[in-house]
């Protein structure tokens, strides 16, 4: 079994269900994409492992411990780290204060955490004392990367990282991910640049109307002519 | 050209009832805007019962003054009320924490809408001001003690061989070194500990500060203190600095509230920034030049006039007018700040 299992999902804001019973699931050292049309339920799926979601039915398991019942607090406390896709940064604080808050649930000495955020980031180190809002969108994300990272999560959640960024940073961005699952996190992440993201997939995951409509691996994705027609553009 | 010693003269006319005036006074107010932004900053609402609350502040230190005071307790040459101070700030801080749980909380929790809170805020700012009235009474209270003056005019006038005196109170360098000392700890705070960073990232951020497991009710708590901090050490230097009523606290409110929004609300600093010119425009524009001006001008061009721009009774429009003037052409203030 994965270390991060969401069976059967379903639930909404309030309303109709949204995501009506999708099964994701990620393990440590893999980067797991869903990806599918607007609407689908994508970012929603996100917050059901985030805990911001009314649940109507399903399970979520971390390292086989059901965390449906904790609050988002208590998910980022067991390991869960999330990217939000705007306002991911805190604009009017230094780059170091942004990563300093990203671990303030921890009460151990953050120092050697903030060295390898910016060894993954090295343009990060150069800006440290720089307000977060004066940087470059990439630049930005980067902060929001390393923000979340700060609490050392098992697993790191981004929804939509390389939205509003230019073709080369996201480029980098991947490669920095990739970076992050090699030492050993499970990476989820939520795709709009579905064709670049599903090739730095280990799993795939095409969401529509709520519901699984292919699943493979990212290879298995990118090569099937139903998902490359409908979802890839051709 | 005038003569080096109407220079002089003029000079220490000006320290005297300008520039010394303007920096206490300044300060009172920098103190006072620097609790409304904080708390507009963090909780995102105008506390019109900040001025209440520094009348508030006063009152209870003034009530511990007095206590002490018939306990035969003095500070040496320094006023009593300083040494209430710290436990006027205590039963402050817990009225207005007991506020926010009685009162504001529940606005909170129910989502409601920033304009709502501050009438919630107007109806705590009646409360309080009835309350101050009923314990202690609407009429002045003289609480200062110890020694009045550092220098008086006449000593400085022997002293340095000038017609004109400068009088330097000890009110006045109570307020500036407290002000000073109290802005560089609360700076200290916001800039160097987790709490005061956690604070200044749940104002810029809050779904993320929440992520990040910042606990919004321990910011809320801190916020509140550090308000009742401020506002009763604000009270208490204006009412030594001139006296203690309570209605003069809530006028206080308007010039409180431009300095926080000329400075850029939510920003510490505007707010420094906003008491300082709040105080020399009301000062430098309520006095009479007529005695410096005969100073600098030669015998002919002496003025006949006061040369008083505004009479000292009008000098809350001049808080009103700069409040009108910032909104209309810079509504963010001087240093960025938020639009209410």
């Amino acid at each position: 079994m994965s270390f991060l299992v969401g069976k059967s999902l379903s639930g909404g804001y309030g309303g109709p269900d949204i995501l009506k019973g999708c099964n994701i699931e990620v393990d440590k050292g893999e980067v797991a994409v869903i990806v599918g049309p607007n609407g689908a339920g994508k970012s929603t799926a996100m917050k059901a492992f985030l805990g911001m979601l009314q649940m109507t039915g399903g399970s979520i398991t971390l390292g086989g411990e059901d965390i449906i019942h904790l609050t988002p607090q208590e998910r980022v406390r067991q390991g869960i780290g999330f990217v939000p896709q705007t306002h991911n940064v805190f604009t009017g604080m230094s780059v170091e204060e942004n990563l300093e808050m990203g671990a303030f649930i921890r009460d151990d000495d953050i120092a050697d955490t903030i060295e390898e955020i910016y060894e993954l980031f090295p343009i990060l180190k150069q800006k440290r004392l720089q307000a977060a809002g004066e940087l470059s969108g990439g630049q930005r994300q980067q902060v929001a990367v390393g923000r979340a990272m700060m609490t050392r999560p098992s697993v790191l959640m981004l929804d939509e990282p390389t939205a509003g960024v230019s073709p080369i940073v996201m480029d980098e961005l991947f490669d920095r991910i990739l970076e992050v699952k090699s030492k050993g996190v499970a990476v989820l992440m939520v795709e709009q640049n579905a064709r670049q993201a599903l090739e730095i997939a280990d799993k795939g995951y095409v969401l529509v109307m709520g519901e699984n409509r292919f699943t493979g691996t990212g290879q298995e994705l990118l090569s099937d002519a139903d998902v490359r027609k409908s979802f890839l553009g051709g | 050209m005038p003569e080096l010693i109407d220079l002089l003269n003029a000079l220490v006319l000006m320290t005297n009832y300008v520039i010394l005036p303007a920096l206490t006074y300044g300060s009172q107010l920098a103190l006072g805007a620097l609790g409304v932004t904080l708390v507009f900053a963090i909780l995102r609402f105008s506390n019109f019962a900040h001025g209440d609350t520094m009348a508030f502040g006063a009152m209870a230190t003034i009530l511990v003054t007095w206590w002490f005071q018939s306990m035969g307790v003095s500070f040496g040459p320094l006023p009593t009320a300083l040494l209430a101070l710290p436990l006027g700030i205590a039963v402050t801080a817990l009225f207005v924490l007991g506020t926010d749980k009685f009162v504001y909380k529940h606005y909170r929790g129910i989502g409601a809408k920033p304009i709502t809170i501050v009438m919630v805020s107007v109806g705590v700012m009646f409360i309080m001001n009835g309350l101050v009235r009923f314990i202690i009474g609407p009429s002045d209270q003289r609480f200062a003690d110890g020694v009045r003056f550092i220098f008086k005019a006449r000593e400085f006038k022997e002293w340095s061989g000038l017609s004109e005196g400068l009088a330097l109170r000890s009110s006045q360098v109570i307020t500036i070194v407290i002000a000073v000392a109290l802005v560089a700890a609360l700076f200290w705070f916001l800039q160097k500990t987790k709490t005061g960073k956690a604070m200044r990232a749940f104002s810029d951020n809050e779904n993320l500060a929440l992520l990040s497991g910042i606990d919004p009710d321990k910011i809320v708590r801190i916020t509140w203190i550090l308000a009742a901090i401020l506002a009763t050490v604000a009270g208490v230097l204006y009412g030594l600095d001139k006296s203690f009523k309570p209605f003069v606290y809530f006028q206080l409110l308007l010039p409180i509230f431009a300095a926080a929004i000329v400075g850029g609300l939510g920003k510490p600093i505007g707010a420094i920034a906003g008491g300082f010119v709040i105080a020399f425009s009301e000062v430098a524009i309520t006095y009479v030049y007529k005695k410096f001006l005969i100073y600098l001008l030669p015998t002919d061009m002496e003025p006949d006039s006061l040369v008083q721009l505004l009479a000292t009774e009008y000098k809350f429009a001049v808080s009103f007018v700069i409040l009108v003037l910032v909104l209309l052409v810079k509504p963010t203030g001087l240093f960025k700040g938020k639009v209410v």
